[in-house]
This record gives structure tokens, sequence and C-alpha cells, in this order.
């Protein structure tokens, strides 16, 4: 038990990865086992993930040396309780995701199961490492499953994304090698905790080659998180992505974010420039997308644009600084990301129910049947989306507000946010009766006898695609009553992050003291 | 020397970059990664003949011998970049298949006198 305890923050890496190759093995030739295997080995990380959970809720940092090479030389794994945190919540989105594609996706895309133990291979990795090269690499891991699983078995419209979400994220790779070249050029390390502990000792020559390299790197975060002047490669790929892919793409963003929090610390050593910068292209983003929203076309759009100002809210919350802001943030995290993901999944739903001649449209068209299910699935993901009591988007919301008030920036984070709360509301609400209240003539037979998008699933028979919606909004749900205990566990992780003294001690004891 | 060489590797990779046919994109990018290349092994402090293997009785330090890390930064990201490259090229064609046209945008621009 000692020995799975100490191998614990590499396991979430290794599972998905043997399970990917397994599975490759036997997509086509036996795809029920292979189905399977691929739900038992997402709930095996789940189990992985609490355990991660459990270990460091007292706030003890596992580290994990790769080959026992001492740490900053060697690649260390770091689990403390946001990256326990983070890999929670992948998991369960991963689950839902795997049950929204058991309808008809994973019998038309047979690599889908492999590529999805990859890409969650991929996602823990960058939640789990301690070393900025390695970041690099497990965003290429977790990006080239992110390209395989948005093209596979997808028509033009996704083809078409996809040349702009690869080319996109290839000059963000790009960037990426300059910046953490540029930062080992001048502080000598790689090791995140390293770099943490060396920057503010930076000689007054290296100085600005460092915060020019903070910078470019979180110039790169945002690329990822979709920020403002950065993100506009979002709504086109996440829209035309299979509903169970644009779900489980809810948490890409949230990788972003996570990587601009993990270095934030490197923000603190320089006067203002970088938060600020954070702070005003979180809010621009925020105000940005909910404008968006108000003028999205379908309900895909509008849930592309929701992801976008969750993004912007969160980075704002980064820029804003502090281990309060940061406590937010994270509470407010696992919240939109089950929103987003069950959003996503309805919206599939409602196009599937209503045909291909008004798909997801928000227009007067055929009422997707059944409604009454359908329109509390709605509700009920929106409603959290957008912040309404009772449900977890209420909470988060005013937990964040309550944090920022008496930081300097307060009064426009409590602007941009209550003015872009009001705006997604509008949207929202619009989408809703428009869709589920204003029923055409349109006869819902005839309507239904088109062809749909590819691999359109009648209701009857999307059973994955609900069990998936209800595991996602059960999650948010389960937000509201354990509240005060999730909070905490945000509050203590967002202290760990903002005062870096035990992670770095962690991360670079000498290799005798952990067995 | 160097440095100018990165910098116009880089000019040259992002005006490709930034035009509309996909070939330029691809080649922009590969312009830029050999940029991004040379840039993490100048980091390393260029040297001449000077190696990263460890002699008898010579002291491991930098000043003897050359920083072996960015050079291994450069081999990793030069996999990486070939395969995202390979990628790329795929998805190219299969947009030049599915649309007919090598345009990023997937459509051709509207002729200047068809523009309402």
């Amino acid at each position: 038990m000692d020995a799975l305890h100490a191998q614990l923050p590499v396991l979430p890496i290794v599972l998905p990865l043997l399970a990917g190759a397994l599975l490759t093995l036997a997509d086509r030739r036996a795809p029920a086992v292979a189905q399977a295997l691929g739900v038992a080995a997402s709930a095996l990380t789940l189990l992985l993930a609490a355990a991660l959970v459990a270990a460091t809720a007292d706030g003890t940092i596992l580290a994990y040396r790769l080959g026992n090479w001492p740490a900053p030389f060697g690649i260390a794994l770091a689990a403390d309780r946001l990256a326990a945190g983070m890999l929670v919540v992948t998991a369960l989105v991963a689950i839902a995701c795997q049950l929204a594609a058991s309808d008809g996706l994973a019998r038309r895309a047979p690599h889908f199961g492999a590529l999805l133990q990859l890409q969650l291979a991929g996602l823990n990795g960058a939640f789990l490492t301690a070393d900025l090269f390695n970041l690099f690499v497990f965003y290429e891991v977790l990006l080239i499953a992110s390209y395989a699983l948005l093209l596979h078995a997808a028509g033009p419209t996704a083809v078409r994304a996809g040349l702009h979400y690869v080319v996109v994220n290839l000059l963000g790779s790009t960037l990426f090698l300059f910046a953490v070249s540029l930062l080992y050029g001048a502080l000598g390390t790689l090791n995140m905790a390293d770099l943490i502990a060396r920057a503010p000792a930076a000689s007054v020559a290296d100085r600005p080659l460092v915060e020019a390299a903070t910078l470019l790197l979180f110039v790169v975060f945002g690329i990822k998180a979709a920020a403002l002047p950065l993100g506009f490669w979002l709504p086109g790929t996440y829209s035309a992505a299979a509903p169970p892919v644009a779900a489980l793409f809810a948490i890409m963003t949230k990788v972003g974010v996570y990587s601009a929090v993990r270095m934030s610390p490197l923000l603190s050593g320089e006067p203002t420039t970088g938060s600020a910068l954070l702070l005003v292209a979180g809010l621009a983003t925020l105000a940005f997308a909910a404008v968006a929203a108000l003028a999205a076309r379908d309900l895909r759009a509008l849930a592309c644009w929701l992801v976008v100002a969750s993004a912007g809210t969160l980075l704002a919350l980064v820029g804003s600084g502090g281990g309060a802001a940061i406590g937010a943030a994270l509470f407010y995290l696992p919240h939109t990301t089950f929103a987003s993901a069950a959003l996503f999944l309805v919206a599939g739903l409602v196009a599937d129910a209503r045909g291909a001649a008004s798909a997801d449209r928000i227009e007067a068209g055929p009422a997707p049947r059944p409604v009454a299910l359908l329109g509390v699935l709605y509700a009920l993901a929106m409603m959290s989306l957008v912040g309404l009591p009772p449900l977890s988007g209420f909470i988060a919301k005013l937990l964040l507000l309550e944090r920022v008030a008496g930081a300097p920036a307060g009064a426009a984070i409590w602007i941009t946010v209550l003015a872009a709360g009001l705006a997604t509301l509008v949207a929202g609400s619009r989408a809703a009766s428009t869709i589920f209240w204003k029923a055409g003539e349109t006869s819902t037979a005839a309507a239904a006898g088109a062809p749909g998008r590819p691999g359109a699933v009648p209701f009857a028979a999307a059973r994955g695609t609900l069990a998936g919606t209800l595991l996602l909004i059960a999650c948010g749900l389960a937000i509201v009553p354990l509240a005060a205990p999730l909070l905490g566990f945000a509050e203590s992780a967002g202290a760990q992050v903002a005062g870096p003294r035990a992670y770095v001690e962690a991360v670079l004891a000498p290799a005798g003291a952990v067995p | 020397m160097l440095a100018a060489g990165i910098g116009l590797l880089t000019a040259a990779g992002v005006w490709l970059l930034l035009r509309p046919r996909t070939f330029d994109t691809v080649l922009g990018l590969t312009l830029l990664s050999y940029a991004a290349n040379l840039f993490i092994f100048a980091m390393g402090r260029v040297a001449i003949a000077r190696v990263p293997l460890i002699r008898e009785g010579v002291p491991a330090t930098l000043e003897h011998y050359t920083d072996p890390l960015p050079q291994a930064l450069v081999l990793t990201a030069i996999v990486i970049s070939f395969a995202m490259t390979a990628v790329l090229l795929i998805i190219a064609l299969r947009v030049r298949a599915e649309t007919g046209s090598d345009h990023v945008d997937g459509v051709e621009p509207p002729a200047d006198g068809e523009r309402g």
C-alpha cells in the first residue's frame, strides 16, 4: 500500500496511456470489449484522482521524481490540492464524454476510445507535471489527441475548423518554445518550483528577459484559454465538434487557466505589468463573449461563447491575484466545466431532436421532443452557467464577487461580471423561449425525415448522451450542498499556490527524503 | 549573426503564416520551428569546440563543457514539430479534398467585381 502511495502521482498518466495502447489493438477487432475497457479505465482514473485528493487534502504535496533523478535535474511530478482537484474534474468529464459517445460516435469513429484515453493521459500529465518543458510536451500530447478527436469521422465543417485550430495551436507551441528557452537561458532551470524560487533573485541584467519570457508564457496560456485577442479559434472549433468531443473540450480551456494559476507566482516578482494585463485581458474577454453570446445564432455557438466568458472570468481572477481571488477561481472552475459540458451535450440532443431543418438554431421550428425533459436539462445547465440561484453558478459568482471586493480593480470586475451575467441570462432565456416555446408549424415528422448532421441519433436511442448529461448536471448540482467543503478545499489550494514555499520544498527536497 | 538569422527566420515564418494559402501556412510554421530550435540552442550559449561529454580530470562545470540540456530540448522540439507538421499537412490535404480549395478558410474569396 505504501508503494502504491509513492507511485500515486504517476499512475493517472501511465494508466490512460496503457489503456490507450490496449484499446488501439482492440478497437476494430472487438469493439464491445474495447468500449467496456475504456469505461473501466476512465473509472479507474477517477478512483486514482479521488485517492490523490484524499492524500493531498491535509496539505501534503506528493512529489514524484521520474527515474529517481534529483530535482531540478530530473523531471518531477507534483500533486498538490490544485492538481488533484483538476484530475477529479477531468475524470468526471471524461466519463460523461464516454457515455455520450457510446450512442453513435463510438460506432462511427472506431478509434474514439483510444484517442480519449490518450487525451486523458495528456491532460493528467499537464496537471501533474512540475517541469515547464514537460508541460510543453504534455500540451503537445493533449493537443494532438484533440486534433484527432475533432477530425475522426468528421464532416467538412469540422475539417475546415480543424485547420484553423491546428495552425493556431502550432503557433502557440512555437511561442511556448521561445518562452521556455528564454526562461532557461535567464534562470538556468526548467523545474517550476526552481523557477519560482529563482525568479526574484534574477540579476538586474536578466530581469527584463525573465519578464519578457513570463509575459510570452502567459500569451501561450491565453491562446489555450481563449483570452480575447487570441481566442477566436474557439467558437469555430467547438461548434464544429461532435457533442461528446465538444463536452470534453470544455476542460481544455481550463488547462490554460490551470497553467496560468500554477505559474502566477512568477508574476508576483515583477511590479504589476503581467497581472494587470491578465486582468484586463480577462475582463475584455468576458465582455466580448457576453456580447457575442447575445448574437449567437445556435445553441452550440452560445455554449462556445459561454465557455469563453468563463475562461475570461477565471483569467481576470488570476490577474487580480492573491490567495483569496485564486481560491474563488478554483471554486468557479469545476462549476463552469460541468455546466458548459452539460450544455454542449444538451445542444446536441436538441439538434438531433429537431431534425436537420432547424438543428439547434435559435429560431422558431419544431419543438424538440421530449420537450419537458430537454427543457429541464437545458434550464439546469443554462441557469447554472449564468449564475441563477440556487444552482452552483450563483454560489460561485457570489463567492468571486465577495473575494475581489477589496481588490484594486474590484469595481471593474464587479461591473463586468454582473453586466456579463445579465447579457448571458438574456441570451440563454431568449434561446430557451425560441426553441422550446415558439414551436413552428413545421411538422416534426417531416423535419425528422431529413438527414441530420453526420451521426445524428434520434432521442429514443440517445440513452448514452442522456446519461452523460445527467452525470454532469448531477455533478453541478452536487456542488451546491457540498459548497462549504469544496470552498475550503479550493481556498487552501489557492493559498498553497499563492504561497509556494511548501511546493518548492516538496519538489526540490533531496532524493533521499522520499522513499 | 545567429540572432539576426533567428530574427530573419521568425519574420519570414510569421509573414508566410499570415498568407491565405495552406501551403504558405505550412511553410511559415516550418520556418518558425527552425527559428525556435535555433533559439533554444542559442540559449545554451554557443561555443566552439566544446563537447558535452565528461572527460577525466576536467572539472564538470559549464566553463569546460557545453550545456547538454538545450541540445536535448532541441531534439525533443524537432521531433514534436516534425509530427505536428505531418498532421498539419494531412489536414491541409483533406481540406483540399473536401472543399476543392486550398484557401485556409476552405472557400475562395469572391472576386473583386462580385463584391456587393
